[in-house]
């Protein structure tokens, strides 16, 4: 297994704060940076309302910038939604892959990109119903 | 354990061709990319394609594109890779190298879904290129949650640079849990335009688009057409542009294709000259439609689609402006086509003006395939094992391919054969002269080979040389004497003193060297008038075991270097120079009497058809006794040896004659096997030839056959060529019906059980039940000449006459839970199939196993795993599993049903285990016992998270291989220990009795091994592990076993096995991929190799970082983090640095960049 150690510093009012965080590079290459944000949530509990209105625009601002990345109110429905999606892309990405599952299914490759290209639409059938907010 | 990876054979699969003139000039050229690999291909002009440059850019190329700069003569390359940046490469046709023009970064590495690098596109006038992900693009501001389909650069001449996309916005229906806003998702077609005053790209156009849509290509703009794309959808094309109208047609359908499928168009070429433009588009069945716009000034007025022709399903293809085109194959063999037309008749299949709408949508337009009319094959080029119909066996042999040319008997044996020229000027050889072991028999080139008693040889001796001496005079050296013909008939004798005879001589065509019996050697040389003149005489010490003389350098009038071997085990340089003639240059000496000396000149060359620069060698090659060649190389100036390498090449002392391969010279080793020595590449390569044992061989050159070898063995001439160098293996196809899944060799008489199977395909009998409607539906049709008898006999693979085979056609497709699957015996040798069972009702096999049940009854038996009805999609699916037990009979050339036993998944795994039969069903792994109706189920294990793939078995352990993860089996099938990691295995091989090799779908491999304690702890536990398997830890077994070598391959692995493919050579793990390659894991036996090698491999990663910027590090360990593997194929690419970065590696391993070449051939020796 692949650990990465890094090491961050904050500045949160004038104090340094360091962090350490272990990232922990999973088999799968859909990287997930949620053990980042889960470290980066907790900070928002000791800090004042106009931080958490900073650090909140930053990770939205990353969440837009980076398609698939998790936060700490992700449920299990999105979670599945980003691995599946992933792992089409994967599929697409890598060739020989397309190719062993071509083989499997006698089915053309193009055909088989098109049928992954079509599944990323809703890779886990339909969302839940929401409860309220 | 350490391990070296080296590929053996190249994979052959492409992704992604582009065709253009990458060297300048006019010479149309195709750059292909093979996965990890970038080639370049030229086709000559006899339709053959040559690689010129192939590297290995150690990343995961996705996408090509070409792009020329406005007024430029040379294309350029954009590579799109896993490696996170933006490669622009240029090809070096100086140096034969791709050089990396541009390379920017712009995102992470690894085929990420928002990482660009999946599509690529160029604006037509080569300005921009724009590079785009599955998700989201760059060059473009954020577009959130869109998937992108396709992009392709808008020809609109020189006004801003337009690129258009398919984009299909999800971000509504991820949250929409009615599934309304899923149904309405549409697929949009999306202009970006690059404001080239600004820098600065703004969405310029969007408009719904149909929602089968997958493909984009460009239409000619500016001058040449009306710009816009071509939007190529499910069914349809369809013409579009901004604030045009949209012009579609449906693309026809084959008649006999199920109403449920779609046609999807997979590939696309277009070609545009100045009068015209075109676009050639082929859908998923291997249909090729030609597309033409009718345009005027208010815009294209109609879109016509033409059924062109029908070849195999393509990656990627390219119409060359020679008149070619080029199809890179999906699976099979890649083709050149040659246009015969352009598919210019009237009668076109689909207009976007007949186009008609009714209740139920488009109506659909039929058509029938029929033979090629406008494509003309030509000889193939590369293979791969392919499927379907296209499916064949292949046999490989680590060895060069050879045809034979013709075979003839002599009237004894023969001791040896030459072949003479008469002037120095010819073309061609004249004579073959073969000696015997008392007489000389001449024979004469022309159109045929016949005997000749007119050429001045003396025929009642036997010979020891022939050769052309001087510019045109022949010289027949026998025991007695040397007897020099001169051109206009003349006879010049010369006698030895006394009795003394001839023993050996070495020539080239201007200096004699002959060796006397008791060791005296005498010097001749061809004076300014043609005569044979003696100069020196020098006395040896004992007799002379074999002698050679250096070819003349051009422009000088001798050879200064004269080789002599001698029984006491040494081989000195002699000089050849008036003034220091016959003084020791330098001694070297061998570790067995030297049997054959041969100098081999290999002459400076910058940039060759080859590669790399050489500078001028002269190699000194010895056949030593103890059947090793010895090779060393001969300062040009000094005479002195230095760097020596020796191979072992078979049981017999080799001996070595100087060949012609591709102009250039080569040596032919003859042991207990011919072998070939020559240059490829700018490597020296020695390669076993596919023939038999041979006794003495010569050049051949002749009309028929330019580059020939004629050889002598037992009483039989054989003359040759040698085929398709560079390459390791030697092949030898044999066709088959379906996609082979496995076989087993049965042990007694090595005959091949073959199963094969085919989802969505129809049987034989519905084929050819469908083929002879066709037939007679299309009656007398425009190819066919109604002989209907004929065509009846399609439906066989054998039958090559058939105009409609199915190995270009294809199958027609049924319905998905329809299959089709056979059984089939096949001997190797003669390459027969000796049987044939296909199954029926959507039966199809999926694992066989050889297995000898405890009573004997049958002796060996044949157990096949069949599924039926089975379906992956929507849901996994089947009506029923088997396991079929057949008989051998016939010595096991044919097989008869003892009986069948119904279970409930799929047996996708079955081995023999102490005289019964272990199956792996579904997640289930079973032991059963033959009974006389059925099996008998004796134990079972349902304990296994997922489905089991693979089962090995050795004494009392079992080691089985999940679907997602490995585990290993004891005894009474307690799961004893299995690997921490979920793996997705694709092919696994038991190594010893705690190791095992697996193969996982993301084309890792890795060996995993039980620690040392566990595994004699077991062994000695009397329960054997059931009262710690009943504790277990971490959710399995109570053991884990260690991960001890890991490593990324790049490919798909589909099979390993443990082998060692020369004599004498090291066992290794091969393994075999879905893109063609093969390639060999070789354990390192001394400590000091590993260093050598890891170190080396550290300077390459830092020196020589890979072409398309992925680092090669991070390649090694996309998945995992490599661990104990080095890789050859990099340290593979030192002789290809230039010299100064080679001398600094070497300075920095404390050695010389000749010793690290010789490194690195002892190791691949070692395999190959």
């Amino acid at each position: 297994m692949k650990f990465i150690l890094n090491i961050f510093f904050l500045l949160i009012r004038g104090r340094v704060v360091w962090v350490l965080y272990i990232y922990f590079s999973p088999y799968r290459t859909f990287t997930r940076n949620s053990s980042l944000i889960s470290g980066l949530k907790s900070f928002e509990k000791k800090m004042q309302a106009s931080d958490r209105f900073n650090i909140n625009s930053q990770l939205e601002h990353l969440q837009a910038k980076y398609v698939g990345t998790g936060h700490a109110d992700l449920n299990r429905f999105e979670w599945a939604v980003n691995i599946q999606r992933d792992s089409y892309a994967s599929y697409i990405g890598h060739y020989p892959m397309l190719a062993y599952f071509a083989v499997a299914e006698n089915e053309s490759i193009g055909r088989e990109r098109y049928n992954f290209m079509q599944k990323m639409l809703l890779p886990c059938g339909l969302p839940p119903e929401r409860e309220d907010d | 354990m350490y391990l070296y990876n080296l590929t053996l054979q190249q994979a052959t699969g492409i992704v992604s061709a582009i065709n253009g003139n990458f060297s300048g000039g006019k010479v149309q050229e195709i750059v292909v990319a093979r996965g990890k690999i970038l080639s370049l291909l030229r086709p000559d002009d006899l339709g053959k394609l040559q690689t010129l440059h192939s590297v290995e850019i150690f990343g995961c190329i996705r996408s090509l594109a070409q792009f020329r700069l406005t007024g430029a003569q040379k294309d350029y390359i954009v590579v799109g890779s896993d490696s996170g940046r933006i490669v622009i490469l240029e090809y070096n046709k100086e140096k034969n190298v791709f050089d990396k023009v541009h390379q920017e970064t712009f995102g992470k590495s690894g085929c990420r879904r928002i990482v660009p690098g999946q599509y690529l596109a160029i604006d037509p006038k080569g300005r921009a290129v724009m590079i785009g992900a599955c998700e989201k693009q760059k060059l473009v501001y954020l577009i959130s949650h869109t998937i992108v389909y396709s992009i392709c650069g808008v020809d609109c001449g020189f006004d801003n640079p337009i690129f258009a996309s398919i984009e299909l916005d999800y971000s509504e229906a991820d949250q929409d849990s009615t599934g309304q806003a899923a149904n309405e998702a549409q697929k949009h077609l999306t202009f970006y335009e690059l404001d080239l005053g600004l820098n600065h790209v703004s969405r310029k156009w969007s408009e719904q688009v149909d929602n089968g849509a997958n493909m984009l290509v460009t239409v000619p703009g500016g001058g040449d057409g009306p710009s816009g794309v071509l939007v190529c959808a499910e069914n349809f094309v369809i013409y579009k542009n901004q604030g045009h109208p949209d012009v579609r047609a449906v693309i026809p359908r084959r008649a006999d294709l199920p109403a449920e499928r779609g046609v999807l168009i997979v590939s696309a070429a277009s070609h545009k000259q100045k009068s015209m433009f075109f676009f050639l588009l082929q859908t998923e069945y291997g249909d090729i439609f030609k597309v033409t716009l009718e345009h005027g000034n208010e815009g294209v007025t109609e879109l016509k689609i033409k059924y062109f022709d029908t070849i195999p399903v393509t990656a990627s293809m390219c119409v060359l402006k020679t008149g070619f085109l080029f199809a890179a194959s999906e699976f099979g063999n890649h083709a050149l086509y040659q246009f015969q037309a352009i598919g210019d008749d009237p009668d076109v299949e689909s207009l976007s003006s007949t186009l008609m709408e009714t209740e139920e949508g488009f109506q659909p337009v039929f058509f029938q395939p029929r033979g090629l009319k406008n494509l003309e094959e030509t000889p193939q080029i590369f293979s791969l094992c392919g499927r379907g119909p296209r499916s064949s066996l292949r046999i490989l042999r680590p060895s060069l391919a050879i045809s034979e040319m013709a075979v003839s008997q002599l009237p004894g044996v023969p001791s040896a054969v030459w072949t003479v020229k008469k002037n120095v000027s010819d073309a061609f050889d004249a004579y073959i002269v073969v000696s015997f072991s008392n007489a000389t028999l001449v024979l004469s080139i022309g159109e045929t080979v016949e005997e000749v008693s007119d050429s001045g040889f003396l025929d009642t001796t036997p010979s020891l040389a022939v050769s052309l001496i001087g510019d045109d005079s022949l010289m027949q050296v026998h025991p007695n004497g040397i007897r020099h013909i001169r051109e206009d008939g003349r006879i010049n004798e010369w006698r030895t003193p006394g009795k003394r005879k001839i023993v050996k001589v070495g020539s080239n065509g201007l200096q004699v060297v002959i060796a006397l019996s008791g060791g005296e050697l005498i010097y001749f040389e061809v004076d300014m008038t043609g005569q044979l003149m003696e100069v020196e005489k020098h006395e040896m010490s004992g007799d002379v075991a074999c002698l050679d003389i250096a070819p003349v350098p051009e422009g000088r009038q001798r050879s200064r270097f004269l080789a002599v071997g001698s029984y006491d085990n040494t081989i000195r340089i002699l000089s050849l120079d008036p003034d220091d003639c016959m003084q020791i240059l330098s001694v070297q000496s061998v570790s067995s009497p030297p049997e054959s000396l041969l100098f081999l000149e290999v002459k400076a060359s910058v940039g060759g058809e080859d590669g790399a620069d050489h500078p001028a060698n002269l190699f000194l090659n010895a056949g030593l006794q103890n059947g090793v060649l010895f090779r060393t190389v001969v300062d040009m100036v000094t005479g002195q040896l230095s760097d020596s390498r020796s191979r072992f090449l078979g049981l017999r002392a080799p001996k070595l004659f100087s060949v012609k391969v591709r102009g250039r010279p080569a040596i032919l080793c003859l042991s207990s096997r011919p072998w070939l020595g020559y240059i490829h590449q700018g490597h020296f390569l020695l390669t076993p030839l596919s023939y038999e044992t041979l006794e003495f061989a010569a050049s051949f050159s002749s009309d028929q056959c330019a580059e020939g070898v004629v050889a002598v063995a037992g009483d039989i001439l054989r003359v040759f060529t040698i085929e398709r160098l560079g390459e390791t293996f030697n092949e030898t196809a044999i066709p088959l019906r379906y996609t082979p899944r496995r076989f087993v060799m049965q042990p007694k008489r090595k005959l091949l059980v073959i199963i094969e199977s085919d989802q969505g395909s129809y049987t034989a009998e519905e084929r050819e039940a469908a083929r002879k409607e066709c037939f007679e539906a299309a009656g007398m049709g425009e190819n066919g000449n109604g002989n209907v008898n004929e065509m009846e006999n399609g439906g066989d693979d054998e039958d090559k006459e058939d105009p409609l085979s199915d190995e270009q056609y294809g199958y027609p497709k049924a319905e998905s839970n329809k299959w089709v699957s056979c059984i089939r015996i096949l001997d190797p040798r003669t390459a027969t199939t000796t049987c044939l069972l296909e199954l029926q009702d959507s039966e199809a096999a999926f694992s066989v196993c050889t297995v000898n049940f405890h009573d004997k009854e049958y002796g060996a038996l044949l157990a096949v795993g069949t599924a039926k009805g089975l379906q992956f999609w929507p849901k996994n699916s089947l009506v029923a599993g088997f396991i079929h037990i057949y008989r051998f009979l016939e010595d096991g050339r044919s097989l008869q049903l003892l009986h069948k036993t119904q279970v409930e998944g799929v047996p996708l795994a079955l081995c023999q285990f102490q005289g019964r039969l272990l199956a792996g069903i579904g997640s289930v792994l079973r032991l059963y016992d033959l009974g006389k109706k059925r099996l008998l189920r004796k134990c079972e294990n349902k304990l296994f998270p997922n489905t089991i793939v693979s089962i090995h078995t050795y004494r009392d352990r079992i080691y089985v291989g999940d679907i997602q993860e490995y585990r290993r089996d004891e005894n009474q099938l307690y799961t004893f220990a299995d690997d921490v990691v979920p793996r997705w295995l694709t092919a696994s091989y038991h190594i010893d009795f705690d190791t095992m090799a697996g193969a996982d779908k993301f084309g890792n491999v890795y060996f995993v091994r039980l620690p040392q304690d566990v595994s004699d702890e077991i062994e000695e536990d009397p329960t054997g592990g059931k009262i710690k398997w009943e504790q277990g830890r971490l959710n399995g077994a109570p053991n884990k076993v260690e991960e001890i070598v890991q490593f990324h391959i790049g490919d798909v692995v589909t099979c390993l096995q443990k082998a060692s493919l020369i004599p004498g050579g090291g066992e290794c793990v091969l393994y075999g991929t879905v893109m063609g390659s093969l390639g060999a894991l070789l354990p390192f036996t001394s400590r000091d190799d590993v260093d050598f090698f890891s170190h080396l491999e550290m300077h390459m990663r830092q020196e020589h970082p890979p072409l398309c910027g992925r680092d090669h590090m991070a390649y090694r360990s996309a998945y995992f983090p490599v661990k104990d593997v080095i890789d050859g194929d990099l340290c593979e690419q030192f002789p290809t640095l230039p010299l100064d970065l080679q001398r600094k590696i070497a300075d920095e391993l404390d050695r010389t960049p000749g010793e690290i070449m010789k490194k690195l051939e002892e190791i691949r020796n070692k395999i190959i």
